[in-house]
């Protein structure tokens, strides 16, 4: 990894949830550093805790302790308002089922986020659009779609909103290989056009292999990859 | 019971929902089982009024057309000629204060099927009719009354004594309603007809008049009642469609591992029975809570409107029990009925399909909007050419079902039509989102907008009656003072003494007969400005007072003319073979009988034995009072036989309060179910909202937010479906007014309108609403982001 300004800095990072009477450490103490523009696959055995060190990245859920910095902004301290606003500025989230919004069109999918975080560029969607493959699909409803398209129009959500982090939770997980392929191509061309760190979750050696770093997580921790 | 278990274990998982399902049948029973509870317990109470003496059973002499009482001396000479005869007298009485029927009757000549034997035999028998005498009355009356014993088989509100006693506490010497006949009489007697001419015989009728008279007001019940029940099974509906939704991938599952779809059909009905039953059982409970505490008002209003006794108190009725669980058990199997066809009709191998229901139901809605303009046209049809109570009321069914199908189809266009002018992404989607939730919602929002139009309807047409009987009492109730005498001595004596204190005596004289066929009575009125000037005349030729005065036409009340399908110059037939053209038509609220009035030299002539006991005095204003102390302190009349002008009023317009208080309590009762209805589907939808509102909370709104807008939209939705009721409301005031009231009660009132209680009943919607969507919203803002991260790592 060449010496860039670091887009998402985490150290010593701790997360633990109950379950009945059971406390489970989920994470003991991770850390790890991301320059902006390149991309880091987080791997590890179910459990692991790979998801919910991309969830806390995320703002989605607040750590026990350690520290999260995106783009040089403390975000473990912050409220619930705080880290929404963080999701819809800084960062974009590229789930494993896709996650889009079942009641609107693709077009209107591609251009929520944008539209949420105000930056919309209809040129810039509609570009998207076109190099995700689904010009002339604007129209359709996502369940109208095959799961490649849907992942390809989540991530197209993802990336009009200009975030300069993307966290990617097993983005190909539900896709058969060739597709999946596919899809991570693209994903990874289009993130680097836009310049944005990449941190994505995978249980598969072969795709961490594509990405810049590879951190393994193993039993919370950080384990020799 | 493996699979039984497996279908049971969605209720042990959602407890909230199964909490819903049961309370919206349990209110939804309670309603309609209340309702049936109060009828069942008046009709029970005419039939014991009709029954007393055995009166549905023995044929009787009563008086002949266009007098009220039999002389005891026709009763002397039938006994002398051989009749076996039995005379009774039934007539109101004040005791302890109290106004009562009193029944006098002769347990010495009473016929063994009277039952009067059983009050009084052996050793109390000259205790019975020996002063003070015995007195029985049903064991709610005999409470309130001093000296007066419990009896079965009476009335409530009638005392049973002696007859001399009962002439004697009612003022009524020497007079007496009816002789019972013995059914074997000797054989050879001269005919009756001869020897009391001024009497005519009555069959035994068991039937009963009280029922046919009371039989609208009835029907109006349970009409409401009906209502209630269909408001509380839109719950059912929803609740049973939402847990059949939410089981839809069990049903596969345990489809595909062999269960045969015949015994998954089996399984889902007995559960469905279950649950009705557990839920029908604590409906019924709850009606007999909620009929004890309407029936005072409702016993109220039947004696005050139709004079018909009514117990305060309510009786346990097994058939009343075993309805309230038919009703359940058939709204729920009819409430899950489609479901149970979905399941049936469930292709094994179908994929999972998270917009299939909201797109069979946006198909539906396409057929829904079918029916409810089919259902509107045959509402047009009916309120064009239909006819009698019954297509009244199927027009009201036709109207309210054609709105409720509508309803879904309005909101979604409107949310479309909106939608599609709107510029911000968040309203975009919190249009979109909200039409996507209508399926869920729209049996919710249904059951709002009828709750909401039957409050309306019911309150406008209340209020317009509230308007037109204020004012109509004030025309007729124009007169300062009311007196009525004891006997024929004591109204004589009253005339003379307020003929120098009084500006005017006028005569309210009536005798009771057919007219035209009808029962009902006539009054002989006097030639005054009090009626000239005031009498509330809906139609009338030019010279109406002129042609009544000289005895050269009749006025009949708005409902006889109804009835007898009377147009002025009809002819118009009274007692005694009077007959008389229609010179106008008087409206004449809260008499559910036909009524006539003839000029009083006419009606003398026609009927000279009336008795001339009530008058109403005309004084100027500033003495009313002085001349009533005057009158109670010349004469030592009871309170009762005195009253004045506004106390009269007060009076009617408790009556009119009373009659009108269940059907306000009912809509109040029917809006609660509605809003538990909205909660229902709120609670029930709120579980299955997650994996629709975790990506939009991921991509940056808070919980906080998510749970302001997910109130925003049950506000919304709310505010859409009060604003699709006002019409409907309206529409189902003025099948109220202009069909039900003229079939049922036989007046056509004038419709106003009051936007005030709009924007009152408006806020409460808005209220019930936003108290239904609190809850799921609480939970929402409070939900743990763990919750909401498990929609993505899809462990949901």
């Amino acid at each position: 990894m060449s010496a860039r300004a670091p887009i998402l800095e985490v150290s010593d990072l701790r997360k633990s949830y109950v379950e009945g009477e059971e406390r489970i450490e989920v994470l003991r103490g991770v850390s790890l550093t991301l320059e902006t523009g390149c991309s880091l696959a987080l791997t590890g055995e179910s459990g692991s805790g790979k998801s919910t060190l991309l969830h806390l990245v995320a703002g989605l859920d607040a750590a026990d302790g350690g520290a999260i910095r995106i783009a040089g902004q403390e975000v473990t301290g912050l409220s619930d308002a705080g880290r929404a606003r963080l999701r819809r500025d800084a960062v974009g989230l590229v789930f494993q089922q896709f996650n889009l919004i079942p009641s609107l069109t693709v077009g209107a999918n591609l251009a929520f986020q944008s539209r949420l975080a105000g930056r919309h560029d209809a040129a810039e969607v509609a570009r998207l659009a076109d190099r995700l493959g689904l010009a002339g699909l604007e129209a359709r409803y996502p369940e109208q779609l095959s799961g490649g398209q849907q992942q390809r129009v989540a991530i197209g959500r993802t990336l009009a909103a200009r975030p300069a982090l993307v966290l990617a939770d097993e983005p190909t997980g539900n896709l058969d290989e060739a597709t999946g392929d596919a899809v991570l191509d693209l994903m990874l061309e289009l993130v680097a056009e836009a310049g944005a760190g990449l941190l994505m979750v995978t249980h598969s050696p072969r795709l961490a292999a594509r990405l810049d770093g590879r951190l393994h997580l193993s039993g919370g921790r950080v384990a020799a990859a | 019971m493996t699979a039984l278990s497996a279908l049971l274990s969605h209720w042990r998982a959602h407890p909230v929902q199964l909490a819903m399902l049961l309370l919206g049948l349990a209110l939804a029973t309670a309603l309609f089982s209340g309702v049936q509870a109060i009828n069942a317990e008046a009709r029970a109470s005419y039939a014991a009024a009709e029954a007393v003496l055995g009166q549905d059973r023995l044929a009787r002499l009563v008086p002949a057309e266009g007098t009220a009482r039999i002389d005891e001396a026709d009763y002397v000479a039938l006994r002398r000629a051989g009749w076996l005869v039995s005379p009774v007298l039934e007539a109101r009485a004040t005791l302890d204060g109290q106004r009562v029927t009193v029944l006098g009757v002769d347990p010495l000549t009473a016929p063994p099927q009277a039952g009067v034997g059983a009050l009084a035999d052996g050793d109390t028998l000259a205790d019975f009719f020996t002063p003070p005498g015995l007195r029985f009355a049903a064991a709610e009356t005999a409470a309130r009354l001093e000296g007066v014993e419990p009896a079965d088989g009476l009335p409530p509100g009638t005392v049973l004594t002696d007859i001399g006693i009962a002439q004697s506490l009612a003022g009524a010497e020497g007079q007496l309603s009816r002789l019972l006949l013995w059914p074997d009489q000797p054989e050879g007697l001269r005919p009756w007809q001869e020897i009391a001419p001024a009497l005519r015989l009555e069959e035994p009728d068991a039937a009963g008049d009280l029922a046919r008279l009371t039989d609208s007001f009835h029907l109006n019940l349970t009409a409401f009642g009906l209502l209630s029940f269909a408001v509380g099974l839109f719950i059912v509906h929803a609740a049973v469609g939402l847990a059949f939704e939410q089981r839809r991938s069990m049903f596969r599952t345990l489809r595909a591992l062999g269960l045969p779809a015949g015994q998954l059909m089996a399984l889902l009905l007995g559960e469905l029975t279950l649950l009705a039953l557990v839920a029908g059982a604590a409906g019924v409970a709850l009606g007999y809570l909620l009929a004890a505490t309407l029936l005072p008002d409702v016993a109220a209003t039947l004696g005050g409107l139709y004079g018909a006794p009514v117990a305060g108190s309510l009786a346990i009725r097994p058939e009343w029990w075993a309805v309230g669980l038919g009703i359940a058990l058939a709204g729920t199997w009819a409430a899950g009925a489609r479901s149970l066809w979905r399941v049936w009709a469930l292709p094994l191998l179908a994929p999972a399909q998270p917009r299939a229901w909201a797109r069979a139901s946006e198909r539906a809605l396409i057929g829904q909007a079918a029916a409810a303009v089919a259902l509107a046209l045959a509402a047009f049809a009916l309120a064009g050419w239909g006819g009698g109570l019954v297509a009244g009321f199927v027009l009201l069914a036709c109207l309210l079902v054609a709105a409720a199908l509508a309803l879904p189809v309005l909101l979604t266009g409107v949310l479309l039509a909106v939608q599609l002018r709107v510029r911000g992404v968040l309203a975009g989607w919190f249009l979109s989102d909200t039409r996507q939730q209508l399926p869920g919602l729209s049996l919710a929002l249904m059951a709002l907008m009828l709750a909401l139009a039957a409050n309306i309807g019911v309150g406008t047409m209340v209020a317009s009656f509230r308007l037109t009987f204020t004012g109509w009492l004030d025309q007729r109730l124009a007169a300062e003072i009311y007196v009525s005498g004891r006997d024929a001595a004591e109204a004589e004596a009253l005339r003379a003494w307020l003929e120098p204190r009084s500006d005017a005596i006028l005569p309210i004289w009536s005798v009771t007969g057919e007219i035209s066929g009808e029962p009902g009575a006539v009054f002989g009125v006097k030639d005054h400005a009090t009626y000239r000037d005031h009498w509330p005349l809906l139609a009338a030729e030019p010279d109406v007072w002129d042609r009544v005065a000289e005895g050269r036409g009749v006025l009949v009340n708005e409902q006889g003319a109804r009835r007898l399908q009377l147009s002025l110059g009809d002819p118009v037939r009274l007692p005694a073979g009077l007959e008389l053209p229609l010179a106008g038509i008087y409206s004449d609220y809260g008499n559910p009988q036909a009524q006539a009035m003839v000029g009083l030299e006419r009606f003398l002539a026609a009927y000279p034995d009336v008795p001339r006991l009530a008058h109403a005095v005309r004084v100027a204003p500033e003495e009313a009072a002085g001349l009533r102390t005057a009158l109670v302190d010349e004469f030592g009349l009871p309170p009762d036989r005195v009253t004045d002008q506004a106390e009269a009023k007060r009076f009617s317009l408790q009556v009119f309060e009373r009659t009108f208080a269940v059907t306000a309590a009912l809509n109040v009762l029917t809006l609660g179910v509605a809003a538990v209805a909205l909660l229902a589907s709120l609670v029930t939808l709120s579980g299955m909202r997650l994996p629709q509102l975790a990506p939009v909370w991921a991509m940056g709104l808070t919980r906080a937010r998510l749970a302001r807008l997910e109130m925003l939209r049950t506000l919304v939705l709310a505010a859409l479906t009060a604003v699709v009721a006002l019409p409907v409301g309206l529409g189902l005031a003025w099948v109220l007014l202009a069909v039900i009231n003229v079939e049922a009660f036989g007046w056509r009132l004038p419709m106003r309108v009051f936007p005030s209680d709009w924007a009152r009943l408006a806020g409460a919607a808005l209220l019930a609403a936003a108290l239904a969507a609190a809850l799921p919203a609480r939970r929402l803002a409070r939900l743990a982001p763990a919750d909401l991260l498990r929609v993505f790592a899809r462990e949901r």
